[in-house]
C-alpha cells in the first residue's frame, strides 16, 4: 500500500527521476543548502539567548531558579497544537515557505520581547511561549521543504548537511553572545538587540534564497486536521510514529546524562559546560557521513542503530559507581566516549528519521505527517523527563539510567519489527 | 544580482542597529556617583553588600558606615571588585564572581581584609549563596546549574567548603554521609544549599534536598558526617550567639517566608516580612535579621515583631563588619 503512496508522491512531487545514479557525490541542492544557512543564522540568534538567559533571569531580574524553571517548559500543549495546524495550514494552501517564515519572523520578534518584559514573569512566559511557538512552526514546513528538494534517494545526506549547518550555528551562538557582553560591559539587552538583528538577517535570507516547491496543483485533495490524523492509516507511516514515539518516551535528556557522568567521575566543575559541546561536535562531525550511510544502507537501520549508539552511552555513564575514583585517563577515555556515542545517537537519529519518513508521506499531506511525527517525538520526550526525574529521585542516577537502558532495549527489539529494514525507495520497492 | 544586492543591503542595515545599539547601551552605564576605592574589611562598623546601584550588568562589593543602632549612612565605597554574592568573617571574604567567554561559569575569590584576591577556585554554573565563618576561618558558596531547559534537568547545587588554615578545598560536599532521620542514607539525588558555620568552625548547619523534600542537617566538619535535624528548612544562617537560625520555609511553588527557629525549644516563629524571600539572611545583630527584598537589602526584627525597615537601596548579599 505505501508503494503506491509513495509513487504518486513522487509523481505529484514531480521529482524528475530517481532513478539517477545515487552513489556518485552529486552537489547538494541550492535549496537545501539556503535552508540550512536559514538555520544556522537562526541558531546563532536563539543560541545567543539561550547562553544568557539563565544569568539574565536569575541574577539581573532577581527570579529565582524555580520560577525560571516554570516558565520553561509549560506550554507544551500550545506549542503542539500550533505545530499540527501550521503543518496543515502550509499543506492546505501549498505555501510551506511562507508558514516557515512565520515561524522564523515571530521567533525573531520574540528577542525584541525579552527586554520589553522587564522582570515580569506573565511577561516573560509569553515571550518564551510565543518564541517557542515560532519553532514549532517552523520546523515541520522546513523539513518538508528539504524533502521536496532533494531526489529521495539523497534525503539522508541533504538532511545530514543541513543539521550539520544547523549545529555549527549553535556552536557560534555562544561566542557571539560573549563576545556581545564583553563589548558592552554585561548589556543584556544588547545581546538581545543583536540577536533580534541576527534572527531578521535570517528571514531575509529565507526571504530571498529558498523557494518554495510549487507542486502541480492536480484535483484538490483533502487537506484538513482529519486528514492529517488519517495519515495514520498508512501502515509504514503509522509504524514510524509508534516506533518514534516509544523510542523518545525512552531517551533520557542530555542534561540528565551530563549530571550523570559529573557525580560518577567527580569532574571538576569548570568543565561542566564543555560537555553539551562535546556531544555537539560529534554531532557536526558525523551527520553527513550517517545521513550518506543511511541512504546506502536503510535510513530505519541506521535510525535503530543509533538509538544502540545511546544504548552504550548509558551503560557507560551508569557504570563507574564502584566507589573508587577513576584516574583521570580513564575518566577522560569514558567522557569523550560517551559524548561521542551521544552525538552518534543525534546524527543517525535527528536528520535520518525525517529522511526516512518523508518519501512515505503523499505531497499534499507531508508537511502535516512530518509535524505529527515531531509532536509525538517531542511529547514523549518531555514525558520522558519526568519519568526520568522521578526514578533519579526515587531510586538515584545509576539504576535509573540502567532501569532506561532496559526500557529502551525492549523498545528497540519491538521497533525493530515494526520499521522496514530498509527505506522504501522507488528503487528498491519498485 | 538583485538578490544578493538586497541581501547586502539589509545586511548593512542590521549591523548598523546592532553596532548602534551595543554602542549605546556600552556607553549608558554610569558609575559617577560612587566613590571608588579601597575597602577595609578589617575596619568596624559598616556595612558591606553587593551594590546593584548601577546599569548594564555590573555589580561590585561597596560598604557604608552603620552604627550600633542600625542605621546606615548615605555614602557608600565602591571597591570595585565584580561579584554576585559576597560574604565577610574577620577579614576574610568570598566573591562569587561571573566567568564570561564562550565557557561561563562562576569563580569563588578569597580575598583579604585589603581586597586582595588570594585564592581563585573555578566553579561552573551561577551564583546563589556565600558565607565565612565567624572567625574567617571557613568559607563556603553555592552555585546552581541548569541545563539548556530547567525542567529536563530539575534542580542541581554544588556547595563547596574551604578551610582557609589547611586550603582544603572540597568543590562539591554532596558525597558526606548523610544520616536522615536516624537512618543512613544512600540516594545518589542529593543536593546541598546555603552553609552556615558554627562559632567553632567545625560544626555547620545547611539545607540538603533529597527524594523531593527538604531537610536542615547538622554537619561536622571534622568527623566528615551530616544528620537531618528538621523538614523543610531552607538557607539557614546561625545568629552570632549561636543560638538561633533565621531560614527560609517554602510557603508555595516559588514562595518563601523567612522564620527564625530557636535551637534550643525548637520553635519556629515567622518574622514579620511579609514578602516571598529567596536568600539566605544574614544577621545585623543578636535582633536583627538582613535579607534581600526584590532589589534591596531591608532588616527586620528576629523575635516576628516589628515591621521591615529599608536598610539599603539597590543592594544585595549583606554582611555586616562589627
Amino acid at each position: 500500500m505505501y508503494i503506491a503512496a509513495t509513487r504518486r508522491a513522487d509523481q505529484a512531487g514531480g521529482i524528475a527521476s530517481a532513478k539517477a545514479p545515487r552513489r556518485f557525490a552529486r552537489n547538494v541542492p541550492a535549496n537545501v543548502l539556503a535552508l540550512g544557512a536559514v538555520s544556522l543564522v537562526t541558531d546563532i540568534s536563539s543560541e545567543m539567548v539561550t547562553a544568557v538567559l539563565p544569568t539574565y533571569f536569575v541574577l539581573t531580574l532577581g527570579l529565582s531558579p524555580l520560577q525560571y524553571g516554570l516558565l520553561d517548559g509549560t506550554y507544551f500543549g500550545v506549542t503542539a497544537f500550533v505545530r499540527l495546524l501550521g503543518g496543515q495550514v502550509a499543506d492546505r494552501t501549498r505555501r510551506r515557505k511562507l508558514v516557515a517564515g512565520t515561524g522564523y519572523g515571530l521567533s525573531a520578534v520574540c528577542k525584541l520581547g525579552l527586554p520589553l518584559a522587564g522582570s515580569s514573569v506573565t511577561g516573560l512566559g509569553l515571550v518564551l511561549a510565543a518564541d517557542r511557538t515560532g519553532k514549532g512552526l517552523r520546523t515541520a514546513p522546513r523539513d518538508a521543504l528539504i524533502t521536496l528538494s532533494t531526489p529521495a534517494p539523497d534525503l539522508g545526506r541533504a538532511f545530514g548537511v543541513h543539521r550539520a549547518m544547523d549545529t555549527i550555528g549553535a556552536f557560534l551562538g555562544p561566542l557571539a553572545a560573549f563576545a556581545v557582553l564583553w563589548a558592552t560591559h554585561d548589556a543584556y539587552d544588547a545581546v538581545f538587540v543583536v540577536s533580534f538583528c541576527v534572527a531578521v538577517f535570517a528571514v531575509l535570507l529565507m526571504a530571498l534564497y529558498v523557494r518554495d516547491h510549487h507542486e502541480p496543483a492536480g484535483p484538490r485533495r483533502e487537506s484538513s486536521l482529519r486528514a492529517a490524523f488519517a495519515l495514520l492509516r498508512l501502515r509504514p507511516f503509522r509504524r514510524t510514529c509508534v516506533a518514534a514515539t516509544m523510542l523518545g518516551l525512552l531517551t533520557v535528556g542530555d542534561t540528565f546524562v551530563y549530571l550523570v557522568l559529573q557525580h560518577g567521575f567527580d569532574i571538576p566543575l569548570r568543565y561542566f559546560p564543555l560537555l553539551p559541546l562535546g556531544t555537539a561536535g560529534a554531532y557536526l562531525l558525523l551527520a553527513v557521513p550517517l545521513g550518506r550511510l543511511a541512504d546506502r544502507v536503510g535510513r530505519f537501520r541506521v535510525f535503530l542503530g543509533g538509538h544502540l549508539a545511546l544504548l552504550a552511552a548509558y551503560a557507560v555513564a551508569a557504570a563507574p559507581n564502584g566507589g573508587r575514583a577513576p584516574g583521570p585517563l580513564l575518566m577522560w577515555t569514558v567522557l569523550l566516549g560517551v559524548l561521542v556515542l551521544q552525538g552518534l545517537f543525534y546524527a543517525a537519529t535527528d536528520g535520518v528519521l525525517m529522511a526516512a519518513a518523508g518519501p512515505l508521506l503523499p505531497v499534499h499531506l507531508r508537511t502535516s505527517g512530518l509535524a505529527l511525527l515531531q509532536t509525538g517525538q517531542a511529547g514523549a520526550r518531555l514525558f520522558s523527563s519526568v519519568l526520568f526525574g522521578a526514578a533519579w529521585t526515587l531510586w538515584g542516577s545509576g539504576p535509573a539510567l540502567l532501569v532506561m537502558g532496559a526500557g529502551l532495549t525492549g523498545a528497540l527489539v519491538v521497533a525493530r519489527r515494526l520499521l522496514p529494514s530498509r527505506s522504501p525507495l522507488p528503487e528498491v520497492t519498485g | 544580482m538583485k538578490r544578493a544586492l538586497g541581501l547586502l543591503l539589509g545586511l548593512l542595515v542590521l549591523i548598523g542597529v546592532a553596532v548602534g545599539y551595543s554602542t549605546f547601551a556600552a556607553d549608558r552605564e554610569d558609575d559617577s556617583a560612587v566613590e571608588r576605592r579601597p575597602l577595609d574589611l578589617a575596619a568596624g562598623g559598616q556595612l558591606v553588600f553587593v551594590d546593584t546601584a548601577r546599569k548594564g550588568g555590573h555589580r561590585t562589593v561597596a560598604a557604608t558606615a552603620i552604627d550600633p543602632a542600625g542605621t546606615t549612612g548615605p555614602a557608600r565605597t565602591d571597591s570595585g571588585l565584580r561579584c554576585e554574592r559576597f560574604a565577610v568573617g574577620a577579614a576574610t571574604g568570598v566573591c562569587l564572581q561571573t566567568r564570561g567567554g564562550p565557557l561561563p561559569g562562576t569563580d569563588a575569590l578569597i580575598v583579604d581584609g585589603a581586597m586582595n584576591v588570594r585564592r581563585r577556585i573555578e566553579l561552573a554554573g551561577t551564583p546563589s549563596r556565600a558565607r565565612v565563618s565567624a572567625s574567617g576561618r571557613m568559607v563556603s558558596w553555592t552555585v546552581f546549574v541548569t541545563g539548556e531547559s530547567y525542567n529536563k534537568t530539575g534542580f542541581s547545587t554544588w556547595t563547596g567548603i574551604l578551610d582557609t588554615r589547611t586550603d582544603y578545598t572540597l568543590q562539591n560536599i554532596e558525597a558526606i554521609p548523610l544520616t536522615i532521620d536516624g537512618k543512613r542514607h544512600r540516594s545518589a539525588d542529593v543536593n546541598y544549599w546555603g552553609v552556615t558555620f558554627a562559632a567553632d568552625d567545625n560544626r555547620f548547619y545547611a539545607t540538603v534536598s533529597t527524594n523531593g523534600r527538604t531537610y536542615l542537617v547538622e554537619g561536622d566538619y571534622a568527623n566528615w558526617e551530616a544528620h537531618t535535624v528538621r523538614e523543610n528548612l531552607e538557607c539557614p544562617s546561625l545568629s552570632p550567639d549561636g543560638t538561633r537560625i533565621a531560614f527560609k520555609k517554602r510557603s508555595g511553588p516559588t514562595t518563601w517566608r523567612l522564620h527564625v527557629l530557636d535551637l534550643a525549644t525548637m520553635r519556629e516563629t515567622p518574622l514579620a516580612e511579609r514578602e516571598s524571600i529567596d536568600d539566605q539572611a544574614a544577621w545585623l545583630d543578636d535582633h536583627t535579621v538582613m535579607y534581600g527584598r526584590g532589589r534591596d537589602v531591608y532588616a527586620t526584627p528576629a523575635d516576628g515583631s516589628g515591621t521591615p525597615r529599608l536598610l539599603a537601596a539597590k543592594a544585595a548579599s549583606p554582611t555586616i563588619v562589627r
